[in-house]
């Protein structure tokens, strides 16, 4: 596969969505194409639409206007070659964590569908914890569980809905050392929303930053820094600066 | 005050004072079981010292009670537990137990297998539940009761019009709540589903089912309780044998309010292990994340 080939290219897309019988406008015409391979953050204020484009883009919900094109093709509905990760646990909280890493893997050969969940399951530092349930593990190790299982089918892109959200801060940087990790390994396209200006910056190759409702895209900033990145880096405090005055927040 | 309402207001006193400082686990138990000591304990004085039966306030005339034996009100937990004998060395409340029995176990094991199973589809499909929803709503509050002249009339008195009428007490618990729980399921767990393919028998395999699954254990617990509720009533009416029917037997044959209690005793003994045997389905590891507290 070529590396800067095209792999996700937004045109036009907008969505509104309906409130109280109002049509209430969430993305206006966001334009956007990602690489092959690209770690790519759409940062923004809560409330921005971020989720919604991620959502479109998965295709668990359709545009108002425009479309996305995934390798080329129109995204209709979702597939096992894009995988999206939750922030509220998409994992099965009635399977161990063994049978979570195996659900996209089912169609496989016995002894393959072992041995690639084996491997996925150690990726991840799950090993030993195959045969515990989700309720028995602390946040981040539910969310290595859902990397894991995204990870196992090899997708081509994961989409990533704030998947540190939910975690404390330090389990937060833990994770996102990891996921770079297993990032430069698979190398799938990430598409990552978040709305914290740090893990963006410690995370992407390019950030795309999205204004308040209705969202549109306010800038975007290339990050051709190599991993791991110390946030106290000097390069990166204009960027920073640059992030927030795109965000309006002068802190 | 016997001798007998004293050591047991005293042994659940003292159960209490012991329990209070222990730990959970031994409380959950030892306290309960004081308390329950001290309230038959008081049960029992209160059954020595006042003869219900023939007590007035002062400024009344005293009721009739010659030539006859004096006679409570309430019989005495002694009473009782020497009742309770009697209908064990008489052979009496197996039998009756195990007509009641029987038909829950019937009633409830054909309401099983109907309301699952179309209540897991009218959850899943927005059409059926449109159409069935609102007929279930509208048959649901009707008592179980109420059918018993009917259930009769289809029937006859006997085992039949039982068990159906425990299959109608039970049927409307879980097919709402099987219903529910499907239509509960929550949206990342459908996206998971849908994003890594999964339709047909794989996805009521690994999704549906087990998403649904604590809530239809807690529905198949509610409608097991209302189906031991519904049979007593329903024996009382109109069956000519079981524990209800024991009771209302007791009644009309001598007033035998002693064998009535014991049978009440004996209803609410077998209504505790129903419980406890239906909430072993809640320890399976496939079903423990719906209840705990999150």
């Amino acid at each position: 596969m070529n590396a800067s080939a095209t792999k996700l290219r937004f045109e036009g897309v907008a969505k509104e969505f309906l409130r109280r019988g109002k049509p209430l406008p969430v993305l206006t015409a966001v334009d956007l194409e990602v690489k092959s391979g690209e770690f790519v953050c759409l940062l923004g204020p809560s409330g921005c639409g971020k989720s919604t484009l991620l959502n479109v883009a998965g295709g668990f919900e359709r545009p108002s206007a425009g479309r996305v094109l995934i390798d080329g093709e129109p995204v209709e509905r979702p597939s096992p070659k894009r995988i999206f990760v939750f922030q509220e646990y998409g994992i099965f909280p009635w399977a161990s964590v063994w049978d979570n890493v195996c659900l996209g893997l089912r169609h496989l050969p016995a002894a393959e569908l072992a041995s690639r969940a084996q491997a996925t399951i150690d990726l991840v530092g799950l090993k030993g914890f195959e045969r515990s349930y989700p309720m028995e593990l602390s946040g981040g190790m539910k969310q290595r569980v859902e990397v894991a299982r995204a990870l196992a089918v090899e997708p081509d892109v994961l989409f990533m809905d704030e998947p540190f959200g939910a975690l404390d801060s330090l389990t937060r940087l833990t994770m996102r050392s990891e996921l770079i990790r297993l990032w430069q390994q698979k190398r799938p396209t990430v598409l990552f929303v978040t709305h914290d200006v740090e893990e963006s910056l410690q995370l992407a190759e390019r950030i795309v930053v999205l204004s308040p409702r209705p969202g549109r895209i306010a800038g975007i900033l290339e990050l051709p820094f190599e991993h791991p990145r110390d946030p106290s880096d000097p390069r990166l405090a204009p960027l920073r600066r640059q992030l927030f005055a795109w965000l309006g927040v002068h802190p | 005050m016997s001798p007998l309402s004293l050591l047991l207001c005293l042994a659940g006193l003292l159960g209490l004072a012991l329990g209070y400082g222990r730990e959970q686990r031994l409380r959950a138990v030892a306290m309960p079981l004081a308390l329950t000591l001290l309230l038959l304990g008081l049960w029992q004085g209160l059954c020595d010292l006042i003869d219900f039966g023939s007590w007035h306030w002062p400024w009344q005339a005293e009721p009739e009670t010659a030539g006859r034996p004096p006679r409570r009100s309430l019989p005495s937990p002694r009473e009782t537990v020497a009742a309770l004998g009697e209908l064990i060395a008489n052979g009496r409340i197996w039998g009756d137990t195990v007509a009641s029995l029987f038909r829950v176990t019937w009633g409830y094991l054909l309401a099983t297998f109907v309301a699952i199973p179309l209540g897991l589809f009218a959850g899943w499909s927005t059409r059926t539940f449109e159409a069935l929803n609102p007929l279930i709503q509208g048959l649901r509050p009707i008592s179980p009761i109420a059918w018993i002249p009917i259930a009769i009339l289809w029937f006859g008195i006997g085992d039949r019009a039982g068990i159906f009428l425990i299959f109608l007490a039970s049927f409307f618990p879980i097919a709402v709540g099987s219903m529910a729980a499907v239509r509960s399921i929550s949206t990342v767990h459908q996206r998971s589903a849908l994003n890594f393919g999964l339709s047909g028998a794989d996805l009521f395999r690994r999704v549906v089912l087990p998403a649904a699954l604590p809530q239809i254990i807690t529905s198949l617990r509610i409608a097991l309780g209302v189906a031991w509720l519904v049979i007593v009533a329903a024996e009382m009416v109109g069956m000519d044998s079981g524990l209800g029917y024991l009771i209302n037997d007791a009644r009309n044959a001598g007033s035998r309010y002693d064998l009535v209690v014991a049978t009440m005793g004996v209803i609410g003994a077998i209504g505790i292990l129903l419980d406890f045997l239906i909430r072993q389905l809640e320890h399976f590891d496939e079903v423990r994340w719906g209840y705990s507290k999150r």
